[in-house]
């Protein structure tokens, strides 16, 4: 096991040579999360550990997805995306254009959730769908369209739950253990990294996504990446955060009205 | 083990189960004395649903306050805590939560190993882990580390809980300090309150 001082030390080491800023991530994730890689991949010792990263590029790729969470679902919390069918996309019909921002969208399942949804109440081809996440592996994966097949019982039971009705499976192909979902989904789709610790705003959206991100950052990191979305979002633009996410400790509470029984806030000041 | 208690007062109870806990946990509960001076962690493994039924279910047992952990939630002496749905939960030295949605450990999330061995971090010797009924491995390795802090481990006696699996692993794998029945653990948690 590390100790908090080995924490300190690769964190610096990340930020002084590559420019990664982990220092406001969440310090007890963060160890752990050293702590199995130093398992996986067979470290003698720790300083063996910060040799390689300090020494080699290509592993550092490697640290850096390991480091952060990757794990992701579609239609995550059905009710969330019922509640986003039933009462957040209407109130977005009338809009000549609509933009979103996925921020943190890892493999992008969430983002082909959404596109799915937007197709299903005629929206999509007046929407853009931006994906974002520090990670470029990550967005390959999601630019690609291919997911693993075996939890798409998962999601089609999620999909249903959620007010779908069509039925789920129209909308990929399955191959060798793998579908690959329709290219009319992705039509929409533009993929960028983004690093919320360190960019910047860079448009005006009508709906920011960002679930299951800010649980991984300190109370200070919280409250710079909400006032980055705060920044990003226009009149009348809705927040979504994870099931166990809240805006309520943050300063712009004021600002925001939340949806009934649901982690989506709606922006008002 | 008992002059161990007195040196070091317990800070915190994590306290872990799966198949056959929450019928322990309906026993425990309503006997505990409010004021607790301590914090109590329950991490049960538990259906992927988002509903709080479950704390809800809990908190009719008791006066202690009893709440499912949110993002960042500070931890209190006299409150019981219990891990959400889907995620694991983790303690930070500042004594506050966060909650993490990474793989599944020991086919859980939330995973009892992965909030033992955090709150062994944070807690030291002032920790005691408390491992019920359960039909998977999980909690194991989390003992382990709590022992090597200088905690106090405590297992349900494997052959009054509804599935022994849990527990006996823990026995095999670690040196736990007390095998308790249901009764025994309860007086053994009253007497760990410094209040009464």
């Amino acid at each position: 096991m590390i100790t908090e001082e080995d924490v300190d030390l690769l964190l610096n080491d990340l930020l002084e040579l590559y420019g990664y800023d982990f220092t406001h991530y969440s310090r007890a994730s963060l160890k752990r999360r050293i702590n199995r890689l130093l398992a996986l991949d067979k470290f003698p010792s720790f300083a063996e550990l910060r040799y390689q990263i300090r020494s080699d590029a290509h592993y550092l790729k490697r640290f850096v997805e390991e480091l952060t969470v990757n794990v992701t679902e579609m239609f995550r919390d059905p009710l969330f995306y019922k509640s986003l069918r039933t009462t957040v996309l209407p109130t977005l019909t009338s809009k000549p254009f609509i933009r979103i921002w996925h921020a943190g969208c890892s493999t992008g399942e969430e983002v082909f959730s959404m596109a799915i949804l937007l197709k299903e109440v005629n929206l999509l081809q007046k929407t853009l769908l931006y994906a974002t996440d520090l990670n470029p592996e990550v967005l390959e994966t999601a630019r690609k369209g291919i997911f693993a097949l075996g939890p798409m019982k998962q999601y089609s039971e999620n999909y249903i739950l959620s007010g779908g009705t069509a039925d789920f499976s129209t909308y990929y192909t399955a191959q060798y253990g793998h579908v690959k979902f329709r290219n009319d989904l992705a039509e929409k789709m533009v993929f960028s990294t983004h690093n919320l610790v360190s960019d910047r705003s860079f448009n005006e959206f009508d709906l920011i996504l960002c679930r299951n991100v800010l649980i991984y950052f300190d109370k200070d990191l919280q409250q710079r990446v909400l006032s980055l979305f705060d920044e990003s979002l226009g009149p009348l633009g809705y927040l979504a955060l994870g099931a166990k996410e809240t805006l309520n400790f943050s300063s712009l509470k004021p600002m925001f009205r939340q949806l009934e029984g649901e982690k989506i806030w709606r922006k008002i000041g | 083990m008992a002059e161990n208690r007195l040196t070091h007062p317990c800070e915190a109870i994590v306290m872990g189960g799966s198949t056959g806990s929450i019928e322990v946990l309906l026993s425990v509960l309503p006997q505990l004395p409010d004021p607790l001076s301590f914090a109590l962690i329950i991490v049960l493994h538990r259906k992927n649903t988002a509903d709080s039924t479950l704390a809800n279910l809990l908190s009719l047992k008791t006066t202690i306050p009893l709440r499912e952990v949110d993002d960042k939630d500070v931890v209190r002496p006299g409150t019981i805590y219990l891990a959400p749905a889907d995620y694991h939960l983790l303690i930070e030295q500042d004594r506050t939560f966060s909650l993490d949605d990474s793989e599944k450990v020991n086919f859980s999330r939330p995973s009892i190993d992965v909030t033992f061995e955090s709150a062994a971090d944070v807690y030291g010797s002032s920790l005691v882990g408390i491992l019920l009924s359960g039909a998977n491995a999980d909690g194991s390795a989390g003992l382990r580390a709590i022992k090597k802090a200088g905690g106090l481990l405590v297992v349900q006696q494997p052959e009054t809980a509804q599935v022994g699996f849990m527990p006996q692993q823990a026995i095999l794998n670690t040196a736990v300090d007390y095998i308790l029945t249901v009764p025994q653990l309860i007086d053994f948690i009253k007497s760990l309150n410094l209040t009464h």
